[in-house]
């Protein structure tokens, strides 16, 4: 992004400042910071995912069990003061396999959002920047992952690699990135037919150049949003590939694995189903919080507005 | 007179399509002298900006080129790329059409003149150029540039942001300035208002230019040569005066007779019939013959050469010369 910072003008007389005339140029990274901490849905995101964040990893030392410590004499109890989320059927702390799921899935959710994206920005950006046989090809790439179903591929791959949790990330984001690259070739096609990047190419600036500096920063705003819907895409993709036993194995745990282990306790015992579900539900709404606020700070033409 | 600056040979220019190869330029030769403003006119897709993009060679790499684009002794047809970008915005710089979207949206537009800048000058720190970047908005005319430096795109008024583009064209002092119908997106006032920017911009660095437009009314007050374009081909090219005066040319002479005159001497709005050619399948002979008002029998059977007139002057028809002896039976 622009990180040119503005010079003061100096000849601007402390006259101007005082009246207000002189808006003092400010960089664009500190204009959006501005947007961004006025935007008061991005700063609740923020607070909630770090508390959460927070929770995750100081939880199991306060609780006081270990996650894969059973106790049979406690089984199957409601939540209490002594086990805050309650214990299940061999007598595990839910509060400490919370924090510790949660803390699995989140990592993995924003490694393989992180690297879905990236990847994707820059196979859409080329596919659609160069076009022709470029495109082709990338287009069928992502068309291959797109049919093949998606359980198939990640079974086999998660089979393969998914041993720990940044390999499973990877894998994960080996299947993400077509959705993004999708997104961004259709932005930058019809990006690149707009006047700047014939301005920019007439002015001497090479193709690297346009892609990067011209075009992807008017992708940001688009993709950041879809970065937040990974996030959650990414949980429940790592809870389907729990539940087939592909993904993280007993006793280590997961929030999707924590819902599934309450299924048909769902009568009897809701909470053991809605604290990890929550959860879920929290980390992604708090990350589409943070993407909005991002996106509006990102763009320009947003105004210094309270939201 | 000096050495041409640009000299244009032989070139021409053809789309390939599904149904055949669309020549959007044919033939086309012109110079281009240091300091001299050429006006190219005629109507939509006549091969006034393909000329220009292909002269640039800013066009797509199916698109099929012959001749010879000669700039200060160097062929620029054949340079490399990496060269080619070098020249781009140093030597010959370009300005659009439509200044809407010719500004990137997502950076301020003293960025965007900085970046200009330092495509081509690799020493400049970004200080020095920021404030060359002011010094130009000055220079064409943008009250507060350093406040304004500092704004989006979209904060411009779109007078303001061709006066920027002109800015940012010639942060690097061009030789050539080539203006892509420069005020074609902007209302009357601020047309007149940027078309004396480049006029103070010509004679503050002394470029050439090279103005690309449909509007005869601004080619008469601006330009020291025209040429008239029809169907991707020179139809004639001439003085102001040899044009507006002492055209041999029809298609010239019916682009005339449809200015709107505001003396309202003519009540009537005169429009040249029929549309251009399509240049898929021209018509045989004459491009223009099928709108003609002149048009005989030889014109259905050769394509007319285009004819030297004078030392300036040339035009592309069968009766160039009937129409000299009208013209001075009419002055007469």
């Amino acid at each position: 992004m622009a990180d040119i910072l503005i010079p003061n003008p100096g000849s601007l007389g402390a006259a101007d400042e005082l009246e207000g005339l002189s808006e003092k140029p400010k960089s664009f990274g500190r204009l959006a910071f501005e947007r961004f901490v006025r935007h008061r849905l991005a700063l609740i995101g923020v607070v909630g995912l770090l508390l959460i964040a927070f929770a995750f990893i100081v939880g199991p030392s306060l609780s006081g069990y270990s996650f894969d410590q059973p106790d049979v004499l406690n089984r199957l109890q409601g939540p209490s003061g002594e086990h805050w989320f309650g214990t299940d059927e061999i007598g595990r702390d839910l509060f400490t396999r919370t924090a510790r799921g949660g803390r699995y899935s989140l990592s993995i959710g924003l490694l393989a959002a992180t690297v879905a994206t990236a990847f994707g920005t820059l196979m859409g950006a080329t596919a659609g920047y160069f076009g022709k046989t470029v495109d082709v090809v990338i287009s069928q790439v992502i068309n291959l992952i797109l049919v093949v179903p998606a359980i198939l591929i990640l079974s086999l791959f998660a089979l393969k690699f998914g041993s720990t949790w940044w390999r499973l990330a990877l894998v994960l984001s080996g299947l993400l990135w077509t959705r993004i690259a999708r997104i961004v070739r259709g932005i930058v096609l019809s990006l690149k037919e707009q006047e700047y990047v014939m301005a920019a190419r007439a002015a001497g600036a090479s193709h690297a150049r346009i892609v990067l500096r011209h075009i992807l920063p008017n992708v940001v705003s688009a993709v950041v949003v879809e970065i937040t819907l990974l996030v959650g895409t990414v949980i429940v993709l790592e809870s389907t590939l729990s539940f087939l036993n592909l993904g993280v194995k007993p006793p280590e745990t997961s929030l999707g694995l924590l819902v599934y282990d309450a299924k048909g306790k769902i009568d009897d015992d809701p909470i053991r189903v809605l604290t990890p579900g929550i959860m879920i539900v929290l980390i992604v709404l708090f990350v589409n919080f943070v993407g909005d606020g991002l996106r509006d700070a990102l763009d320009p033409k947003s105004k210094l507005e309270k939201h | 007179m000096s050495q041409p600056l640009l000299k244009v040979d032989h070139l021409t220019v053809g789309f390939p399509s599904k149904s055949g190869v669309v020549k959007a330029v044919t033939d086309v030769s012109f110079e281009i002298r240091p300091g001299e403003v050429l006006a190219v006119v005629g109507e939509s897709g006549s091969g006034k900006s393909v000329t220009a993009l292909a002269m640039m060679r800013l066009h797509s790499r199916s698109t099929q080129i012959t001749g010879t684009v000669t700039f200060d002794g160097v062929d620029l047809l054949s340079l490399s790329e990496e060269k080619m970008r070098s020249i781009r915005g140093r030597d010959i710089a370009m300005i659009f059409q439509d200044p809407m979207t010719a500004l990137n949206p997502v950076f301020t537009v003293g960025d965007q003149i900085v970046e200009a800048i330092r495509l081509h000058r690799k020493d400049m720190t970004k200080e020095g150029a920021w404030n060359r970047a002011v010094e130009l908005l000055d220079l064409v005319g943008v009250p507060e540039p350093k406040r304004r430096a500092a704004q989006y795109p979209h904060e411009f008024s779109g007078g303001m942001r061709q006066r920027a583009m002109i800015a940012m064209a010639i942060s690097n002092d061009p030789k050539l300035l080539i203006a892509d119908e420069p005020t074609t997106a902007l209302d009357v006032t601020v047309q007149a208002q940027v078309m004396e920017v480049l006029h103070d911009v010509k004679r503050a660095t002394g470029s050439a230019i090279m103005l690309i437009t449909h509007d005869l009314g601004l080619v008469a007050g601006s330009a020291d040569r025209v040429q008239v374009m029809y169907a991707s081909r020179l139809f004639e090219t001439g003085t102001i005066d040899d044009i507006f005066y002492g055209s041999r040319n029809p298609y010239t002479l019916a682009l005339l007779d449809s200015i709107p005159d505001l003396e309202g001497i003519k009540d009537e709005l005169h429009a040249i019939p029929g549309n251009p050619p399509s240049l898929l399948n021209p018509p045989s002979g004459c491009p223009f013959r099928p709108r003609c008002s002149m048009a005989i029998d030889v014109c259905r059977e050769a394509t007319p050469e285009l004819v030297m007139i004078d030392g300036s002057h040339a035009s592309r028809c069968h009766r160039a010369n009937e129409l000299a002896v009208e013209a001075a039976g009419a002055t007469s």
